[in-house]
């Protein structure tokens, strides 16, 4: 056992009090600007990936006019959105160790808006895997009716969540959130959840329009173009309205950046250059994002009761051994990761389209070609005991 | 936090009325069921990865039908596993911090790095490949299909590796120092946390009862469907190496547990007296059958005990004593003053023992059964004659000539499908045991539990998320269980000429057949 001194139990009273004149006391290091910038990278990643994720989800309903459009819609993103997932794992475990403050706070705070995304996260997950396991109708729809809300809420909520952490909630002294739900529900935050909403929608149609063929490839387009200029609109309201409240000159030019890829992107899905219109809209995101966190430093979650009760990349930080650390690893592993995640895309980078869907295992017309054709239509029957092993002479 | 409230409430934990009210107990409860629920899923995706990956090894090695059917067969029962072990696990990342706000705060600087990097090393591995093995069929040359479930089986094992030596560092903490100024637990050595034997220990623990699970989640359906004489050639296969599985996982799970048990002797020793209900310091120490405890008096009413073997299982011999209950909980008073340090005695003692129980029960039929199907007697002609008939059951070969007779037949068949069940029984009690006996503290002798639970969450708000946690999850158990269920009973699949011959190139086949459809789609 690793004996302690008595007086720690009592000493733990200040483990609530990350804004005492002790964090302040420390000094700056170079590394808490390095994670504060990783950070932003990891959600960078998070919703350019699985920002095109969530538009899927939403457009499945809207966008393809029928169950196996629908199922091409689900299968541009089967074989990714799960790696696309760890980016936010990521960003939340590097968030705990990088700087614990503002994982505590911002985890705790936000309890009742994460409560209902982890739930969307976890329906969504089961709805792909499971959706095509079993043959019923009602099956089926109810798990793609589950993709489009569990796509949809997410896709705002974080939104909600980003523009909270911008505009400042009440933190109190010792660095807890003090407000309730309603403090989150501001016409800014709605205004930041409208504009996720729309822009990952957007980023989603111009990701199926890239990833598929035929009339869902083309209305993807067409649907692009609306979206894309609520989406410009709500966004140059959102980011001018940030810029104004605490913008400085850098942040001024991530949001020309955002705007100036946003309408390059319109521009290039109306010229039907989809690569390009896709890798504008994945610029959008990132300039957007790197914006807020512009804005931010060098706060992580600035308090809206008094500026000294904000947490910052230097009393939210951990210390500078850990983050040495994390760096090194992170330095090695990041690289290695976007090049295995890039390849799957490389893999996966055929178009695909409604003749492209493998046979419904479940039905009819498969000709014994599915996984699953010894499927379970007589599970208790005695059967013949050699006959499931005879392999088809084809 | 008011240290003497800290106090307080560790004196009331013994206390059914002061348990129910303080602030810890509900996160607590949300935290048990959730992460009880998640490690339903993780040992099975852990083993089956690396089960199935075998699997496919040997198909990739001999080109045998069997090997590949019994692949894919047993790689769907494990995408459908997975699925749930991967959302469970989401919730995971996010609990420390909405739940256990004032434990992240104190522990982030130590215990987020290994977190992170779960997620960017493990994770990412596990999360990317799965992509690739489920949907790659069609689009990857056969060895490099191959690769990607090894990637996956490599990214799983990892990922146990980063959670167990956080969880471990929350059993004996090291590598740390106390900031007296910033009032949280510092890093001073990341490799110390990452290679102290405890993590070291319960790493093997884990991996080795993984596989135990694994394979007798094998074992149990192969024997389903063997006893109704189904689909012999794949599920023989599938039986056999079950059941090596579970012997060999089994056998290391008992050593790595025992050694376990040696490291808690030195580094918990209440966990390990409480396991026991050994109240008084004895030597030797005799290890308790069944015991009937009095908490409050500290003493047991009923104990049927066999002499010296717990002396044995701490110290290696049969006479060197061990620190009871009583005296250590007075030691730990000393230490850091008044209060009652024991845990729960009775769950404590309980957990261990069905912990241990339902493992050795897996391990013991593990054995008869490599036993029992160690000719291929229960393939023989006799079988398929006597299938038909649902009432008989394959025979099995008890010596080189006599063989077991029908009733026990049956009942083996029988209690080899529910082999399946015993080990996900035993790690739920493992976790709870390693969990429960080390309260009252969270990180053990260094952070009460009840000083880390999130202070601006109400009670409400977690009643909230619990309910619907535990609704949520109940539902998707029935979902899977019903999947699972189907899936195994369907039976390996028949084999196409597409399965056969994988693409050679990356990307999929020839440029001509531009509409040919996927080998599968969501």
């Amino acid at each position: 056992m690793n004996p302690i001194d008595p007086t720690n139990l009592s000493s733990l009273s200040s483990l609530a009090n990350p804004a005492s004149s002790v964090h302040a006391a420390l000094e700056p290091h170079a590394l808490t600007v390095v994670w504060f910038s990783l950070i932003a990278v990891l959600w960078i990643g998070y919703f350019f990936l699985e920002g095109f994720d969530f538009g899927v989800g939403v457009l499945t309903r809207g966008l393809a006019r029928d169950r196996r459009e629908r199922r091409v819609l689900i299968n541009t993103i089967g074989p990714v959105w799960d790696g696309n997932e760890v980016w936010l794992l990521t960003a939340g475990g590097a968030t705990f160790a990088a700087f614990p403050e503002w994982y505590a706070t911002l985890f705790s705070g936000f309890y009742i808006p994460l409560l209902l995304i982890l739930i969307c996260l976890i329906v969504r997950g089961v709805a792909f895997e499971y959706r095509s396991k079993r043959p019923e109708e009602r099956w089926q729809r109810n798990w793609e009716h589950a993709i489009f809300w569990t796509s949809l809420l997410p896709a705002f909520l974080w939104g909600v969540a980003f523009a909270n952490i911008v505009r400042g909630v009440p933190i109190d002294a010792d660095g807890e959130y003090v407000g309730n739900l309603f403090d989150l529900l501001n016409g800014y935050a709605l205004l930041g959840g409208a504009v996720t909403l729309f822009l990952f929608t957007f980023h989603g149609a111009v990701f199926i329009a890239l990833k598929t063929v035929g009339e869902v490839r083309d209305r993807a387009r067409a649907l692009a173009g609306g979206l894309g200029l609520v989406t410009a609109a709500l966004a140059v309201l959102f980011l001018g309205w940030t810029q104004l409240g605490t913008g400085t000159v850098w942040s001024l030019i991530a949001l020309v950046i955002a705007a100036g890829a946003l309408v390059a992107a319109l521009f290039a899905n109306r010229a039907g250059r989809e690569g390009w219109a896709f890798g504008l809209s994945g610029v959008t995101i990132a300039a957007a994002v790197t914006m807020l966190f512009l804005t931010l430093y060098p706060a992580v979650m600035p308090s809206s009761l008094n500026a000294e009760w904000d947490l910052t990349v230097v009393n939210a930080a951990a210390t500078p051994y850990t983050l040495t650390i994390m760096t090194w690893v992170a330095a090695i592993a990041t690289p290695i990761v976007l090049l295995y995640q890039g390849w799957t895309y490389w893999v996966f980078r055929k178009r695909i389209g409604v003749q492209h869907l493998a046979p419904d295992p479940h039905g009819p017309t498969d000709g014994g070609t599915g996984p699953d054709t010894t499927g379970p239509r007589t599970p208790d029957a005695p059967g013949s005991p050699d006959a499931p092993d005879r392999v088809p002479t084809a | 936090m008011d240290p003497t409230a800290a106090a307080t409430a560790m004196n009331l934990t013994g206390d059914l009325v002061g348990l129910a009210l303080a602030d810890e107990t509900l996160a607590r409860w949300q935290f048990g069921i959730t992460t009880v629920y998640h490690f339903l899923f993780v040992p099975l995706t852990i083993s089956l990865a690396t089960l199935v990956a075998c699997l496919q090894t040997a198909w990739v090695r001999t080109g045998k039908d069997r090997y590949l059917r019994a692949t894919k067969f047993w790689g769907k029962l494990f995408l459908i596993n997975i699925a749930m072990g991967v959302v469970t696990g989401i919730l995971q990342e996010f609990q420390f911090g909405m739940n256990w706000s004032d434990y992240s705060r104190f522990v982030g600087d130590v215990f987020g790095a290994p977190l992170a990097f779960e997620a960017l090393i493990a994770f990412f591995f596990e999360s990317t490949f799965i992509g690739l093995w489920i949907f790659g069929w069609d689009k990857l040359p056969k060895k490099l299909h191959l690769a990607t479930i090894w990637m996956v089986a490599v990214g799983t094992v990892l990922s146990a590796y980063f959670i167990l030596a956080a969880n471990s560092w929350m059993q004996h903490p090291v590598g740390w120092t106390y900031n007296e100024e910033a009032g949280r637990a510092e890093l001073t050595d990341f490799l110390a946390v990452l290679t102290q034997n405890t993590a070291v220990a319960h790493f093997a623990h884990a991996i080795t009862a993984a596989f135990l699970t694994g394979g007798a989640f094998v074992v149990g359906i192969a024997a389903w469907h063997l006893r109704k004489g189904r689909h012999v050639e794949v599920m023989r296969t599938s039986l056999r190496l079950g059941l090596v599985t579970v012997v060999v996982g089994g056998l290391l799970t008992a050593v790595s547990g025992d050694h376990i048990a040696k490291i808690m002797y030195e580094q918990q020793p209440m966990k390990m007296a409480a396991a026991e209900a050994l109240w008084e310091t004895e030597g030797p120490a005799p290890f308790s059958a069944f015991a009937v405890g009095d908490v409050d008096e500290g003493r047991n009413v009923v104990a049927i005990e066999i002499p010296g073997l717990l002396s044995f299982l701490a110290h290696g011999n049969f006479s060197d004593p061990v620190p009871g209950i009583n005296d250590t909980n007075e030691a730990l008073q000393e230490e850091f003053g008044p209060g009652d340090y024991r845990p729960n005695i009775p769950v404590a003692y309980w957990s261990f023992r069905w912990m241990i129980g339902f493992g050795m029960i897996s391990f013991a039929l593990g054995v008869a059964g490599l036993w029992l199907t160690r000719r291929k007697l229960f393939l023989s002609d006799r079988l398929r004659e006597k299938a038909a008939d649902t009432e008989r059951v394959p025979i099995l070969a008890l010596t080189r000539d006599g063989e077991l007779g029908p009733t026990l037949s049956r009942w083996y068949w029988r209690l080899a499908v529910l082999t399946l069940a015993f080990p996900l029984i035993s790690n739920a009690w493992g976790w709870i045991f390693t969990e429960m006996g080390r309260q009252p503290w969270v990180v053990y002798g260094v952070l009460p539990t009840s000083a880390g639970v999130s202070p601006n969450v109400s009670q409400g708000e977690v009643i909230l998320s619990m309910s619907v946690y535990t609704l949520l999850y109940a539902a998707l158990a029935v979902i899977e269980v019903k999947l699972l269920v189907k899936y195994a009973k369907a039976g390996p699949p028949e084999l196409t000429d597409a399965d056969r011959n994988p693409p050679t190139r990356i990307g999929g086949h020839d440029r001509e057949d531009a509409d040919r459809p996927m080998a599968f789609s969501y």
